[in-house]
């Protein structure tokens, strides 16, 4: 029966792994997608004039059919190759895809210029026609396909200003793009607008070189989302067909302006070169932004911004939602982990919410154009995306050590300002800060383009340089608080006195700063930071700053009300939040002109908007922590319980006397071969019966049956009356020494004796030791450890550990072996007297000579089959009268097995 | 074949019929001897005491007491070398700031041998070495009910490994203590500080866990030891199973299934010593534990129930 189990145990195993084999190799694979690359001619310019080859790949849908279709566009820097792999992605889960290089990019010709109405969005409307004209593609009316655009910053621009030119696009997903290209590049944290605002040199200056001469790698962060490697070898390639720089040195136009409109280069190097915008400039650069389209994206839009981000911060995509929100469109606002400053961009989850979208949007939406067709109030977003979404930090996964990412939702987006305001009191006295001449060394908020080096998590590189910044702090935290959109606080400056000026150093009676003649305009930089304290360095969230140029009128002071940077951001209890204005930034244009400012606070407080309602779903402990233990523990139940033979006390009143009988035993060895074959015998009272046969003859396997160590495979052993199953409680009234001593070795034999009797659980009264030590007769090496024993020894501590407690039965294996004549003899009277007492006792021995004369009984074994049994003396006197010779038990033994033999 | 027994026998069996009112004497319900219950079979002291004095179990907690002071000589010995410049503090140059700190270093360098082996060696030894010794039959015969054998092996062996795995962090605690004294804890990492008493509850926390991410050691142990003879089988065999699972761990691939390896979240005790000490690994951790243990020890006990002892 059990090896049967144990066979439908492998061929249950092998029947579960040729499954699982044959669904491995026979799941489906991924659908091959076609890429067709093509040339597409498009005509575009101020005057319609100018044609432009775009260099497109078109990713047919894998399931075929007619399917919406999703232009893909790459970021700044980028071509239509690094947004391959998402493109590849969407198009496998059934839409039409088309990717373009945008002129000025990769293989496409024409020049750079920034998105405007007149030029790319031109070429997205002539691609959209491009679309229409695909079998694959879904149409909403004549020439109007079904169709999203998708795409991170330069790309995400576009999908924006095609949106708002375009009515036939239906659903876009911007990610970490601008509201007004003006405003990103010359913020001003006053509020007063690009044309008072500081220059964002270093972003600038990257941004670009990036449509320059093509110095390609690095500054990956630049090219967007979707940008994963691999790209730069073939935009390079792409560049020398278009531009053979290799062969050739360039030309002085094209190392001054790369591949950018000149209009746009001139614009750039005029203003990059005194830091401040023109009005020309801000014009220029606000044609390329959807702030110049107000009121016309009326499609659903979902915004993806990064939380680190100092190109394009939050404030981006806020202005962005509530001017696509303003015309009752549906939009929903994510700031995921990630952005311009790095972060590996949580692609997997940025994808989810952009097929979310399209699927809703797109897929799923009723036939006819979405566009203009919004009603206000009415707009459900698709499953799973929320109109807010916030990425959170959630600790590290503490298996793999990686950082785990939170997904904070909140059924409205409640915008920079939060849903609710928190008032956190500042102070700090108004502090002196210096203006370094030629704005160097410079404090470090966040290195452009290079993001990615501080690391992920609290790690900041910011850096104050000292005697540049102004600090007030707050108390610290009673409860924690979590900052969501931008804090506020007012800020007063005013120009040092000379007196002042002097007090702090003796030799700046140079400096034009003291005489406070005129107006001055004062560049500052405000931080939140998260101060712990203690050892702990103070953290500033996201590595963000918030410029603003105050202007200070002669002998007064200038107020400001400071918008600062954007985060969502948890202050812990006891943490302290602290605002700091420093006067340089690495990342901007500072003036040159030393000088030396006093900072206070005009209101000793900041506000702070929360947003409450931004909560993460409860995700608890995952369902297998507890049911997997459960499911276990019932499984381990059921196998200890199942198996369990029901110990009940199998009792046969009528051989209440009768010391062992045995009856049809029957065991086999694993191989089938039969140890005992249907062995049968009665032990009485009284008797010291010898177990006689060859090696083989199956002796120790029936004492091992009796001792319930084997189970039979037939037939049943009774002592007393009693079944014999394991651990059977008759059998504490049976004594055995079978197959050798088995002692602790590292003990004494005298501490082997008692403990063993302390295993059994008997009162020590009912021992008896000082009868058994005296039949094992070791002496004083009781005390010694048993390992140091002599073979002889062990065997006498064995049988003295039998005869413990003075069994009724007694069963003995080959007990004389290793012992001397004279300790044989000693054994001998020692079995004989206990027999005496009506003790019983069984002896398998192969010592005919001793077996004849201690023994009452003999039972003779021959390959497992009782051969014969009775008393010995009759044994002999059968054989005596039989043969008429003299009689030994050893003659009769052999004569018997030779019989069977 | 009862005929066998013959005449004699009986005459035998009369000769002696008076003695049966001699000292022996028996529970006639179960047929017992007196005095014989099978609940009193085996008790824990004298399972304790007939372990206690071998000498794997004295080298064992000698190599486990001794290793702190052996850590500390280490570090007192090297403390000239200055630390890597590198910007996460490992929790290995923490580990002289303080007693607690020196502690958890301790548990950390340990925790993924050397307690596998102490605890191994404490669950895998326990019956294939007397398998080994052959007292297995006898105290089989004794009769100790098999389950009941079992049921109080496996409680000794846990308190030998859990002595062993709580005996390592206190004594380099005590260590630690004396030789660099008694500070607050530095984080790995950030380098923050946490104050000495509140880590002390959160410290007890960090042993229990690291005991309870031995079960899985401990009871396949016990499995392996139920089925063979050898005592270096039942060992060796846990051991190896810790360094496969080790291994697969490293296999990226494997991916979330990698959270369901025995071995997978037995560094998650070191989210309880951050500043806001998260629990949801060891959570994790506790229920990979004991569903695997709890299946691993039923099998133990259904094997060894059925099982012809021949040793």
């Amino acid at each position: 029966m059990r090896l049967s189990g144990r066979r439908a145990a492998w061929t249950a195993a092998a029947v579960v792994l040729v499954v699982a084999v044959t669904t491995w190799v026979v799941w489906p694979s991924e659908p091959r997608i076609r890429v067709q690359d093509q040339a597409i001619t498009v005509v575009d310019g101020p005057a319609d004039d100018q044609r432009v080859t775009l260099d497109t790949s078109f990713f047919p849908p894998a399931e075929g059919g007619k399917a919406p279709a999703v232009l893909l566009a790459h970021g700044f820097g980028g071509s239509k190759q690094s947004v391959r792999e998402a493109a590849l992605r969407l198009a496998r889960e059934g839409y039409a895809v088309l990717t373009w290089s945008a002129r000025g990019f990769g293989r496409s010709t024409g020049q750079i210029a920034l998105n405007s109405p007149d030029y790319e969005v031109k070429d997205v409307r002539q691609l959209v026609d491009w679309l229409a004209g695909r079998p694959e593609v879904r149409l909403d009316g004549d020439g109007d396909p079904r169709v999203g655009i998708a795409g991170g910053s330069y790309g995400g621009a576009i999908a924006l200003m095609a949106a708002a030119h375009d009515s036939r696009i239906d659903a876009i997903v911007p990610q970490i793009t601008w509201h007004d290209l003006a405003d990103a590049l010359f913020p001003d944290a006053g509020g007063q607008g690009p044309e008072n605002g500081v220059f964002k040199r270093m972003w600038a200056g990257l941004f670009f070189s990036r449509g320059g001469p093509q110095a390609g790698g690095g500054l990956a962060a630049l090219t967007g989302q979707g940008g994963s490697g691999g790209n730069d070898a073939d935009d390079r390639a792409g560049q020398d067909r278009a531009d053979p720089a290799t062969a050739r040195p360039p030309t002085a136009e094209e190392v001054r302006c790369g591949r950018f409109l000149p209009e746009i280069c001139d614009m750039y190097q005029q203003v990059a070169e005194t830091g401040r915008a023109t009005a020309a400039a801000v014009a220029t650069l606000r044609r390329s932004s959807p702030v110049s389209v107000p009121g016309r994206i009326r499609i659903p839009t979902l915004l993806i911004q990064g939380q680190r981000d100092s190109l394009f911060p939050l404030g981006h995509a806020d202005a962005n939602a509530r001017a696509v929100a303003a015309t009752g469109a549906p939009v929903g606002v994510a700031w995921f982990d990630g952005g311009h400053d790095g972060g590996n961009g949580e692609i997997d989850w940025l994808h989810e919410q952009t097929l979310g979208w399209f699927d809703h949007y797109l897929k799923q939406a009723p036939a006819g154009n979405t566009a203009g067709t919004a009603r206000p109030g009415s707009a459900r977003l698709p499953e799973g995306v929320s109109p807010f979404t916030v990425t959170r930090d959630g600790g590290r996964d503490p298996g793999t050590r990686q950082q785990v990412r939170l997904h904070a939702t909140s059924g409205a987006y409640s915008g920079l300002a939060g849903a609710e305001r928190v008032s956190v009191p500042l102070s700090g006295p108004e502090q002196p800060v210096a203006n370094p001449p030629g704005g160097s060394p410079s404090s470090i908020s966040a290195i452009p383009g290079f993001g990615g080096l501080a690391g992920a998590g609290n790690l900041s590189v910011s850096t104050d340089m000292a005697g540049q910044s102004a600090s007030f702090e707050s108390a610290p935290l009673a409860s924690p608080l979590q900052v969501t959109g931008s804090s506020t606080v007012k800020v007063r400056v005013r120009v040092a006195t000379p007196a002042e000026t002097g007090a702090g150093d003796g030799g700046a009676e140079g400096a034009p700063g003291g005489d406070a003649a005129g107006p001055r305009e004062v560049t500052l930089f405000a931080k939140l930071y998260d101060a712990a304290g203690g050892a702990q360095a103070p953290v500033l969230p996201e590595g963000l700053v918030a410029p603003v140029r105050i202007t200070v009128p002669g002998g007064g002071a200038g107020e400001a009300t400071v918008v600062l940077p954007a985060v969502d951001h948890r202050f812990d209890v006891g943490h302290r939040l602290r605002v700091t204005f420093t006067t340089t930034d690495l990342g901007y244009d500072t003036p040159d002109a030393p000088a030396v400012y006093q900072v206070g606070l005009a209101a000793p407080a900041l506000t702070a908007p929360t947003a409450t309602a931004l909560r993460t779903p409860p995700t608890g402990p995952a369902w297998w922590t507890w049911a997997l233990p459960l499911v276990s523990v019932v499984a381990a139940a059921a196998l200890i319980l199942t198996g369990r033979r029901r110990l009940r006390d199998d009792h046969e009143p009528a051989l209440e006397a009768v010391p062992l009988r045995i009856e049809g035993v029957t065991k086999a060895y694993r191989n089938g071969e039969l140890a005992v074959n249907d062995l049968s015998f009665t032990v009485e009272q009284g008797q010291v019966l010898g177990l006689l046969g060859p090696n083989g003859a199956g002796k120790t396997t029936t004492m091992r049956m009796m001792m319930g160590l084997i189970h039979p495979d037939a037939g049943e052993i009774r002592i007393f009356g009693h079944r014999v199953v394991p651990g059977a409680p008759v059998l504490s009234r049976l004594g055995s020494f079978v197959e050798g001593a088995g002692f602790l070795p590292h003990l004494s034999g005298r501490a082997n004796l008692e403990l063993y009797w302390k295993a059994t659980g008997r009162p020590a009264g009912d021992a008896r030791f000082e009868e058994a030590l005296e039949i094992a007769g070791l002496g004083a090496a009781l005390e010694r450890a048993v390992r140091t024993y002599s073979q002889g020894m062990r065997q006498r501590l064995a049988i003295a550990q039998a005869m413990l407690g003075l069994p009724d039965l007694l069963v003995l294996d080959e007990p004389t072996n290793g012992l001397d004549p004279p300790q044989i003899r000693e054994m001998r009277e020692v079995l004989i007297r206990y027999a005496e007492r009506g003790r019983t006792v069984i002896v398998s021995s192969h010592l005919l000579a001793e077996v004849e004369q201690t023994c009452s009984h003999v039972v003779v074994m021959h390959r497992g089959r009782l051969v014969t049994a009775g008393p010995v003396s009759e044994l002999l006197r059968d054989r005596t009268t039989a043969d008429g010779t003299a009689t030994r038990l050893e003659d009769v033994f052999l004569d018997l097995i030779g019989e069977k033999a | 074949m009862n005929d066998a027994n013959g005449t004699g026998a009986a005459a035998g069996t009369d000769g002696s019929g008076t003695a049966l009112a001699g000292p022996r004497g028996h529970d006639t319900a179960h047929g017992a001897a007196r005095g014989y219950a099978p609940g009193h079979t085996l008790p824990l002291g004298v399972e304790i005491v007939r372990q206690f004095r071998r000498r794997r179990t004295m080298v064992m907690f000698g190599l486990l007491l001794a290793l702190p002071w052996v850590l500390v000589v280490a570090f007192k010995v090297g403390g000239g070398w200055g630390r890597p410049g590198g910007a996460t503090l490992r929790i290995s140059d923490l580990a002289t700031e303080g007693g607690l700190n020196f502690a958890a270093f301790a548990l950390s360098v340990s925790a993924s041998f050397l307690l596998v082996v102490a605890v191994a060696l404490f669950c895998g030894d326990t019956v294939a070495s007397e398998a080994d010794w052959s007292s297995l039959r006898y105290l089989l015969a004794a009769p100790i009910p098999r389950d009941r054998l079992l049921r109080q092996k496996l409680i000794v062996a846990l308190v030998y490994s859990a002595a062993a795995v709580i005996c390592l962090p206190l004594m380099a605690l005590l260590a630690g203590t004396l030789a660099f004294g008694w500070n607050d804890v530095r984080v790995p990492g950030t380098g923050e500080t946490i104050a000495a008493l509140d880590v002390l509850p959160r410290f007890g926390i960090v042993i229990g866990y690291a005991l309870v991410s031995q079960l899985v050691v401990a009871s396949l142990a016990f499995l392996l030891s139920v089925g063979t003879d050898s005592p270096l089988g039942a060992v060796g065999g846990a051991v190896g199973l810790v360094i496969v699972s080790s291994i697969l761990q490293a296999v990226d691939a494997l991916g979330a299934l990698r959270e369901f390896l025995p071995t997978f979240w037995n560094t998650a005790w070191l989210d309880a010593l951050t500043p806001q000490p998260d629990f949801s690994g060891m959570i994790k951790g506790v229920a990979v534990s004991v569903t695997y243990s709890a299946i691993l020890v039923a099998f133990a006990f259904r094997r060894f129930r059925s099982k012809d002892v021949v040793s």
